[in-house]
């Protein structure tokens, strides 16, 4: 760890808004982008009888979702540590 | 042994479960009674919570209306789902750490005001009792199938069920009850779909058989396609709603999941706020399981009942079902009134199509047809009926039934300990009468759950929906009303007390509006002021879908108010700041 580094409260909530951005962008992605929005684009693209918006749909979604939790998470655990506000 | 007996055995068996959980485990103090004593693990009570969450819309409802809608109903799906992301990430550890026991306290200390601790109490009333409506309308499916009596009956029989329930448990009861509860539903969910799975395609991952060929090397969803557009249906996979209304639908659906009280108060429940992260992903581990089996017995259930009726090729002299002929489970279902058939043309044979359709009507009446035969097909009757239609072993038909009531119990129970403290705790003790006694405070939340059973009975008997879309309106209420006040008052300090009032307000009311204005005045049938078609909706948004603009109302108008008005008290924005770093959680214990 730099000694340099801001480890202030508005650092650590910072860096907090700046990975529940990233997520909430794949989380979007996902769902809305690959199982509604971006279907027709991706009909050309064919999964088990039908096309990969489809199984985005009902199926990929949700498996991105339960990876993120995860992976938010172990995130957030690292940053508390990192700056210090983790619980004892 | 026969179907009747075996199905009492089993269910008989997991409710002495149950129940027996419940007493050895019965709530001490009030603090108890609320939070469970807050030592709960995360994948415990990830479980509890996905038992909490799966309610008779998931299990009884859900599967029923992706076999009518297809993809459609994939708003459901990834509605019901996404949601927990959010409540992982912008919700469940903040208020975790600010350590209350329900969601009106932290909105009336948040935004410093009485007046927010009561709208807060108001809109929480609001969007669970429609939840527990929906409940009541698939307790009573299960229950009139159950018990081989007439929806209403069953309807009754239920009711008087779940206040015993409730009434006996209280939280910490419910969290290990909840628990086993979830292991009855999920068995009995996953079973069948594995069966029907392996009949229908020779895979028994039900996740993988929905895009697994079947036997003449056709793939199950290509197949059905071309069963529906016989029969003058659209294609099961096509988008058959607007895209605005779907992605609105989906986004309520997302949203109102992360302000429904009766699941932000289960994070209140673990040690710690690390714990609350892991217990959202636990949750949403748990309830995949179902939700991604959930597509699969949709899809191969509207296969199998389509397979019984339409016996031959379309439109042969032989190619239908004879009603004489009927299986055992279609003369069950129509005891109870929820599937209905009429000889429209006399012949004998039930014909099932969309006749509807016009361009498919000349084709028809070609065949001799003179109508869709099957009358009534209540959606919310597929699940249970699934293992029958596939003719599977009786102990499995049981355990569903057991299954289904197990969700639709649970969830029914959680949302009326929600309503029940609400009144309780916030408006008695927390406003009107501070000096109650723990005891008098008890007695007030059972009365309250009563009430509250009998309002959601009464509109149960006249649904303003299916189950799952009953309860994607309360969805559609918490996301325009609490989830904003929830979000800012934790990401964004201007917001004030008036901005939140009027924000909670605005959101709130304008979705009820929407809804009544399609629905009927307090959902009461006939005094719809508009039919409730795509035609006269707001660029096509329909109802269930409104929750996502009244959140956006919500969001601004409370920005916009704070704005114009004094910003919070020193007090307030140090309290925001506090609640944003995990350290110095009070530990999960009773205050």
């Amino acid at each position: 760890m730099s000694t340099t580094q801001d480890l202030s409260g508005a650092a650590y909530w910072k860096a907090n808004i700046r990975l529940v951005m990233i997520h909430l962008v794949v989380w979007a992605f996902v769902s809305y982008f690959c199982g509604i929005i971006l279907r027709p684009m991706l009909a050309g693209i064919p999964v088990g009888g039908t096309d990969l918006g489809f199984w985005f749909a009902q199926q990929g979604a949700m498996f991105v979702f339960i990876a993120q939790i995860f992976i938010y998470a172990g995130q957030m655990n690292q940053l508390d540590k990192r700056f210090d506000v983790h619980e004892d | 042994m026969d179907l009747t007996t075996l199905t009492y055995i089993v269910v008989g068996m997991t409710f002495a479960l149950y129940i027996g959980i419940a007493i050895w485990a019965k709530a001490g103090t009030t603090g108890e009674f609320y939070a469970a004593g807050r030592g709960i693990h995360p994948v415990a009570n990830g479980m509890a919570t996905a038992a909490d969450w799966m309610s008779a819309a998931s299990f009884i409802s859900m599967a029923g209306l992706i076999a009518f809608m297809g993809y459609d109903a994939s708003l459901f799906l990834m509605g019901w789902t996404g949601g927990y992301v959010l409540l992982a990430m912008l919700l469940a550890p903040y208020l975790r750490k600010f350590g209350k026991f329900t969601v009106p306290e932290f909105i009336g200390d948040r935004y410093y005001s009485q007046t927010a601790r009561i709208v807060a109490v108001i809109c929480l009333i609001v969007a669970s009792l429609t939840y527990v409506i929906g409940q009541m309308k698939g307790i009573g499916v299960a229950f009139s199938r159950f018990l081989q009596v007439d929806f209403e009956t069953g309807l009754f029989t239920g009711m008087i069920i779940v206040f015993f329930y409730a009434v006996l448990g209280g939280m910490k009861g419910i969290t290990y009850t909840q628990i086993a509860q979830y292991c009855v539903l999920i068995f009995a969910y996953t079973v069948p779909a594995i069966f029907i799975s392996l009949n229908l395609t020779g895979t028994p991952i039900p996740q993988m058989g929905l895009f697994s060929a079947m036997e003449d090397g056709m793939p199950l969803l290509a197949r059905l396609d071309l069963t529906m557009t016989d029969l003058g249906f659209n294609q099961y996979t096509a988008q058959k709603t607007n895209t605005l209304n779907m992605v609105l639908y989906t986004f309520s659906l997302m949203i109102g999941t992360a302000g429904l009280p009766h699941v932000i108060i289960r994070f209140f429940t673990v040690p710690r706020v690390k714990d609350a992260r892991y217990s959202a992903g636990w949750a949403l581990v748990f309830i995949g399981i179902l939700y991604t089996t959930a597509p699969a017995v949709g899809a191969m259930a509207i296969t199998n009942l389509i397979g019984t009726i339409q016996t031959g090729p379309v439109g042969s002299a032989d190619g239908n079902l004879s009603y004489e002929n009927r299986p055992q489970w279609f003369k069950n279902w129509e005891k109870t009134g929820l599937l209905k058939y009429e000889d429209k043309n006399g012949d004998g044979m039930i014909q099932y199509y969309n006749d509807k359709n016009k361009d498919f009507a000349a084709t028809a009446e070609s065949y001799g047809w003179k109508g869709n035969e099957m009358t009534k097909v209540d959606r919310d009757i597929m699940v249970l009926a699934n293992p029958e239609i596939a003719e599977l072993p009786n102990w499995v038909i049981a355990l569903v039934a057991a299954g289904g009531l197990a969700a639709a119990l649970s969830t029914a129970a959680g949302l009326l300990l929600a309503i029940s403290s609400s009144i309780s705790h916030d408006l008695l003790k927390g406003i009107f009468a501070k000096g109650i006694s723990e005891k008098s405070e008890l007695l007030a939340a059972r009365i309250a759950m009563a009430g509250a059973i009998v309002v959601a009975g009464y509109f149960g008997l006249h649904p303003p929906g299916f189950a799952a879309q009953v309860v994607a309106l309360a969805f559609g209420l918490a996301a325009s009303s609490i989830f904003p006040a929830l979000m800012m008052g934790i990401f964004n300090k201007r917001v004030n007390n008036t901005g939140a009032v009027v924000g909670m307000l605005a959101g709130l009311g304008s979705t009820l509006l929407y809804i009544f204005w399609f629905k009927g005045w307090f959902f009461i049938p006939g005094t719809a002021m508009a039919a409730n078609t795509p035609d006269n909706h707001l660029l096509g948004i329909q109802p269930e879908a409104f929750g996502a603009i009244g959140a956006m109302i919500n969001f601004g108008s409370a920005i916009l108010v704070s704005k114009m008005t004094k910003a919070p008290p020193e007090h307030i924005q140090h309290l925001v700041e506090d609640i944003r770093v995990p350290r110095g959680a009070g530990t999960a214990v009773d205050h």
